[in-house]
């Protein structure tokens, strides 16, 4: 199969960076798209191309990272936590290759494990939802029920009862399989369903899944809160702010510090502090977030970096 | 199936498939010539990721193991009339069954440990198809909605248990721990390297011989044993099954049973075999690719097992052509894959008419010039 190695690809010098995206795709206008941009950004930036892999079955994971280290990749990216088992084995099959893996934690010399504090945005988002709410009840879709995703919920759930400790908070989650991350029209239903037992916030975690809970915001004229990349341009006026997680910094840093020989493994972990998470305020819902709003959010960001502010993290069981 | 007019079997068995293929293939090449690549590249990309090394090889071997299992579930429910859509949740059951010997007794001897595998996935699968054939044969809920339903209910309790209680603590991916040694599916390139013969490392293991056996059984349960006798019988004519004393019910619950049995194999190759550990979703679609499978091999062992390695090889060679074309990207595999499981499995009868129309022609033409 190394007859098919492609010439451009090795003509572009030593650094061979490469990503693997896992199931919902480098489009899902959420987390994967996030680190999509991240090494779009490095490729024209530095004129570096990289290598990309879309999974569609768990075998393929650890297929395509073999296959991306047998061509003489340096880096590979694995995005998502499902990766972790794939990297492992591979990152010990080829110990000259870096990893450097986004959700989920590989202690090997050669990895790097980059995770968030999701529960730090959620809970600025549960506070805006609580504070932007009439009448006292907001909703909460997740995508499948795993961890990650509570740890989203808990945040969100902090957040709103810090600003309202009598809010009333909806929570669904999309489904029990993967494709749980890929059903708007589920997410929809979903956030009709909490918009109509009286939510007027609904703020997703679902991935592409979500753009149906934005689009059912959107219709019955109520409000929603976007995940990992900034949505606020989705549905402008709609959408109150979004949880953005910083997958891009992570995979640009990654590929850039590997270029320029700085790449560490072990582990990092991004909150607000480190601006790896944060809400986001743009032209697009400056119209619904006011400035008082910002205001508080701000204050209690400032809390949560200074330390003054402890936000509890879900713990897997 | 009755016909009025049959082909001669090489032409049923041999060329049908073939014609079918072509045209799907010449298909997929029309779309890959409008995204600008050049479909005889893309061909040869794909056939060579899929059969043109050994490592391509023992991955699609390794595809074609879960797809010859799975194919052969459909196909025992077939021959009775039934249509199981289940054979995705049965596998899920069944390799949780699977799965669950090997965490218990990972430590133990494989000789102990595999065969105990074996029979928790057979019994899982056989499970959890045993509720919608009860369904079906006493309170007559019909067996294709009762089946896709357990698609779900088996879902939601792989992932209940996966989230909630055999996830290995402290770690964000609902996944359980790793099997112990002892529970470990050996490796097809071990067992050739043991034998002398150097073999490059894939997943493909030994449930791959078992899916061989598993298809020789299917064929004398259903071709020489008298339950296989009255399934085929109820299937042909239910009503003429009643007249000879075959009781529909015992019909109904004995294929479904096996069916499922089958399809637990499934956690043999995927979990034994190749991921070592319970994760979310292993079957990934498996027990739907059955489908295809099994209508494409006519609901016959030995065409199941050529259409299962078929799939496999577009399985594997899809992702190669992925891999070395990038504006093929995952979901143009996926329209590829289709249009063959369309042209092969749903309208694989189309050109049926055609060719009968066309041997015809060409027998008396032939009579006549001998004559």
């Amino acid at each position: 199969m190394l007859a098919f190695v492609s010439p451009a690809l090795r003509a572009a010098g030593d650094f061979l960076p490469a990503i693997v995206f896992d199931f919902g795709g480098k489009f899902d206008r959420s987390f994967n798209q996030s680190a999509s941009e991240g090494a779009e950004r490095f490729k024209k930036e530095t004129g570096v191309a990289y290598r990309e892999f879309e999974i569609t079955n768990a075998a393929q994971r650890e297929q395509a990272m073999a296959q991306l280290a047998k061509r003489g990749a340096t880096i590979i990216v694995a995005v998502g936590f499902t990766q972790a088992s794939a990297v492992e084995k591979v990152a010990k099959q080829f110990p000259q290759v870096k990893f450097t893996i986004v959700d989920a934690v590989v202690d090997l010399p050669n990895v790097q494990s980059v995770n968030f504090r999701e529960q730090e945005s959620s809970y600025l988002c549960g506070m805006a939802a609580a504070l932007a709410s009439k009448t006292g009840k907001v909703g909460f879709v997740g995508g499948m029920d795993i961890p990650l995703i509570r740890k989203f919920a808990l945040g969100y759930l902090e957040g709103a009862r810090r600003v309202n400790p009598q809010v009333e908070v909806f929570q669904n989650m999309t489904g029990t399989t993967p494709a749980a991350w890929g059903d708007p029209t589920k997410g929809a239903e979903l956030a009709r369903s909490q918009f109509g037992r009286g939510a007027d916030v609904v703020f997703h975690a679902a991935g592409a899944t979500g753009l149906g809970v934005m689009q059912a915001a959107k219709d019955l004229g109520k409000l929603s809160i976007g995940c990992d990349s900034n949505q606020n341009y989705l549905q402008p006026g709609s959408v109150l702010t979004s949880a953005v997680k910083r997958v891009d910094v992570a995979v640009y840093t990654a590929f850039k510090s590997a270029r320029e020989g700085k790449w560490r493994a072990g582990p990092i972990v991004l909150g607000l502090a480190e601006q790896g998470v944060d809400y986001a305020l743009d032209e697009h819902n400056r119209s619904v977030m006011s400035a008082k709003m910002a205001e508080a959010l701000n204050a209690a960001k400032s809390d949560i970096i200074s330390g003054k502010l402890k936000v509890a993290e879900y713990r897997t069981p | 199936m009755s016909r009025s007019s049959a082909l001669p079997r090489w032409a049923e068995w041999g060329l049908l498939p073939l014609i079918n293929l072509g045209v799907a293939l010449a298909l997929a090449g029309g779309v890959v010539a409008v995204l600008g690549e050049s479909p005889w590249v893309a061909v040869k990309l794909l056939v060579a990721g899929a059969f043109g090394s050994q490592e391509g090889i023992g991955y699609t071997l390794y595809y074609a193991t879960n797809f010859i299992f799975t194919g052969l579930a459909v196909a025992v429910a077939y021959q009775a009339g039934l249509f199981n859509i289940g054979v995705e949740g049965q596998a899920y059951v069944g390799g949780l069954g699977v799965g669950l010997v090997a965490l218990e007794w990972g430590e133990a001897h494989p000789l102990l440990v595999l065969p105990l595998a074996m029979l928790a996935g057979a019994l899982g699968g056989a499970a959890w198809a045993w509720l919608p054939a009860w369904l079906q044969a006493r309170r007559g809920s019909h067996i294709v909605i009762t089946t896709i339903m357990f698609n779900f209910l088996a879902s939601a309790l792989v992932t209940y248990l996966l989230v909630n209680v055999l996830i290995k603590p402290g770690q964000q991916s609902p996944e359980t721990r790793e099997f112990g040694p002892g529970a470990m599916m050996p490796a097809m390139h071990e067992v050739l390297g043991a034998g002398g013969i150097a073999f490059a490392a894939s997943p493909w293991n030994i449930a791959f011989g078992l899916a061989l056996m598993a298809a020789v059984a299917v064929w004398v349960l259903i071709w020489r044993t008298r339950w296989g006798y009255a399934w085929r019988v109820a299937g042909e004519n239910p009503t003429a099954a009643i007249y000879a004393g075959i009781a529909p019910a015992r019909v109904i619950i004995g294929s479904m049973v096996i069916s499922g049995a089958l399809a637990g194999g499934l956690g043999l190759n995927e979990l034994l075999g190749s991921q070592h550990r319970i994760l979310i979703d292993f079957p990934g679609g498996a027990g739907f690719v059955g489908i295809a499978v099994a209508l494409m091999g006519r609901n016959h062992p030995a065409g199941i097992v050529a259409a299962a390695v078929l799939f496999g090889g577009l399985y594997q060679g899809g992702a190669q052509l992925s891999f070395d074309l990038p504006r093929i990207n995952r979901d143009m595999v996926v329209v590829i894959q289709g249009l063959v499981i369309l042209i092969c499995g749903a309208l694989g009868d189309i050109f049926h008419a055609p060719l009968l129309a066309m041997l015809h022609f060409w027998g008396r033409a032939r009579r006549s010039a001998t004559g």
